[in-house]
């Protein structure tokens, strides 16, 4: 990260687990942070992570606060947001 | 300064009211907007991502890497008083001085009305993507998009990562890469050495070009630069989970490299599709601008990337140009004027260098077979294409496949039909990105 302030830590819940990571860091990068498969998948079921970084392929798209097709590569961690991989 | 009323934070529509008003904050936006606002005019900048710079200056402050002075026109745009909306992104226009926008905030977008005197474009370039098989397994990832989610958080220390495209950014992006911990264990440039060459006599002309590259490649000491080439293909592990190697040739040689991440990337194209909904024409792909950079529609500018890919330095100089003609002032201080367009010219002949340089080798459109996906929203395959010529092009390919359908609304496979069957872009029609019925139907008028 280009300028990760270690003592900044933002807690956000990700399929109702609770993560923890510097402030400054998108939502997809606290996804790829935990080193898991979340479960992205093409429309015919292949296994897909973010491609282009910038809100344009969807391929990080998640659930944000309730609202769906979120591209989380352009939203940073807020402090209790509520991201959901499963919807 | 520009009035921002009726900010609302429990969802409801707000107004915004600017004389200039410029969309991108890269860095054509960030001098439009500053050279614009400096002349007391109220402008208003918005941008998508969660922080200025764009794509070459990504992230809240300004990088040790940053080329170009990142830090100085982020200062000119807070001291001249710019009024800066981010995560923010134009969706339609309501009238002629009148745009819709989503800012998505928390998650739950809110509808903003933004109403303008005169517009200054600075939408920026994606990059270009070639498919080949296996290009969809998670961690390919493009250049500048590799380099995107490391500076949003990904993990990269201590991961091998190869990199196989086109242009400049390669360079940039492994040097950035081995910065964070990475292991760059190879970058893959597709164009031939000859021509590459031809190209370093151009560097040979433009001292400041030189030292960077001078620089970068003492950054990049001990990675091996492989000229003429490409990807044949990716592979996967664990059922395609992931990535696991990539295929790559060079001449009649080809081997396979045990990576975790494959940034792939091939140039980039201009972002028009803004600029072609509100009207400007496009010839050859790009907004087409006149001296002052105004584009065919009254009372809107266009600057940067989208007039033609050129580089950030051709990109600061489009957008003082723009900035200063749409706050009036261009004609004011001519000398001023015409050292901004000899500049201009100089690195408008940079940039045609840069691009005949990087031109695509025949081979990178033969390397999608009929079963590799072209359009990865939708996963419909190259073979499902056949028989589908270039006049027929995607109003055949929207009858009988969803290609081009999907969220990206082709900006992915837009232009990969263009380079492997030839296809025109289509003609745009609102929203211009997905949104929310919510905004579309967001109600302005007062209470």
């Amino acid at each position: 990260m280009t300028e990760p302030s270690m003592t900044e830590q933002v807690t956000i819940t990700i399929n109702d687990q609770q993560v923890t990571v510097p402030n400054g860091c998108t939502v997809t990068g606290a996804l790829l942070r935990q080193g898991v498969d979340w479960g992205r998948r093409s429309v015919s079921g292949d296994p897909r992570g973010p491609l282009c970084g910038m809100g344009i392929c969807f391929e990080c798209r998640v659930t944000v606060n309730g609202q769906t097709q979120v591209r989380g590569c352009q939203l940073l961690c807020q402090e209790g947001m509520q991201v959901r991989t499963d919807g | 300064m520009a009035s921002v009323a009726s900010v609302d934070n429990q969802g409801q529509a707000h107004r915004v009211e600017a004389d200039v008003l410029v969309i991108g904050g890269g860095p054509a936006g960030l001098a439009a907007s500053a050279c614009a606002a400096e002349s007391g005019k109220r402008v208003v900048l918005v941008d998508d991502n969660p922080s200025l710079g764009g794509q070459i200056w990504r992230g809240a402050k300004a990088s040790a890497g940053d080329s170009g002075d990142s830090a100085l026109w982020r200062d000119r745009v807070r001291h001249a008083g710019v009024t800066v909306l981010t995560g923010t992104r134009v969706v339609s226009q309501l009238a002629p001085h009148v745009l819709l926008a989503e800012r998505d905030g928390t998650g739950n977008g809110t509808a903003v009305q933004l109403r303008f005197q005169q517009l200054v474009l600075a939408l920026g370039g994606r990059e270009r993507f070639v498919p080949f098989e296996g290009w969809t397994l998670p961690n390919v990832m493009g250049v500048g998009g590799l380099q995107a989610l490391v500076k949003g958080g990904m993990p990269i220390r201590d991961r091998s990562v190869v990199i196989a495209g086109t242009g400049p950014l390669l360079l940039a992006v492994a040097a950035s890469l081995r910065h964070a911990g990475a292991r760059v264990l190879l970058i893959a440039e597709q164009a031939p050495l000859r021509r590459l060459a031809t190209f370093s006599t151009e560097l040979l002309r433009v001292p400041a070009k030189l030292r960077q590259a001078i620089s970068l490649q003492a950054s990049l000491y001990g990675i091996p630069y492989l000229t003429g080439c490409y990807p044949l293909a990716a592979h996967g592990a664990d059922g395609g989970q992931r990535l696991h190697s990539v295929t790559l040739r060079q001449g009649s040689r080809t081997w396979d490299l045990r990576c975790d991440y494959l940034a792939t990337g091939f140039h980039l194209v201009p972002n028009t599709e803004l600029a072609a909904m509100l009207g400007c024409s496009l010839v050859d792909g790009v907004v087409q601008v006149d001296a002052e950079q105004r584009t065919s529609q009254p009372t809107i500018l266009c600057a940067g990337e989208a007039t033609g890919i050129g580089g950030v330095e051709l990109s600061l100089i489009e957008g003082q140009i723009a900035g200063y003609a749409a706050s009036g002032q261009l004609q004011r201080d001519s000398q001023r004027a015409a050292a901004l367009q000899s500049a201009r010219l100089r690195w408008q002949r940079f940039a045609s260098a840069l691009n005949a340089c990087f031109a695509l080798r025949p081979e990178l459109g033969e390397l999608a077979g009929p079963t590799t996906i072209v359009c990865r929203c939708e996963d419909v395959r190259l073979g499902q294409l056949d028989g589908i010529d270039g006049i027929e092009g995607w109003r055949a390919a929207k009858l009988h496949t969803r290609c081009g359908m999907g969220p990206c609304q082709g900006r992915i496979c837009g232009p990969i039909l263009a380079q492997l069957r030839g296809w025109p872009a289509e003609s745009i029609r609102p929203p211009v990105f997905p949104t929310t019925i919510k905004t579309l139907m967001a109600d302005f008028t007062d209470r």
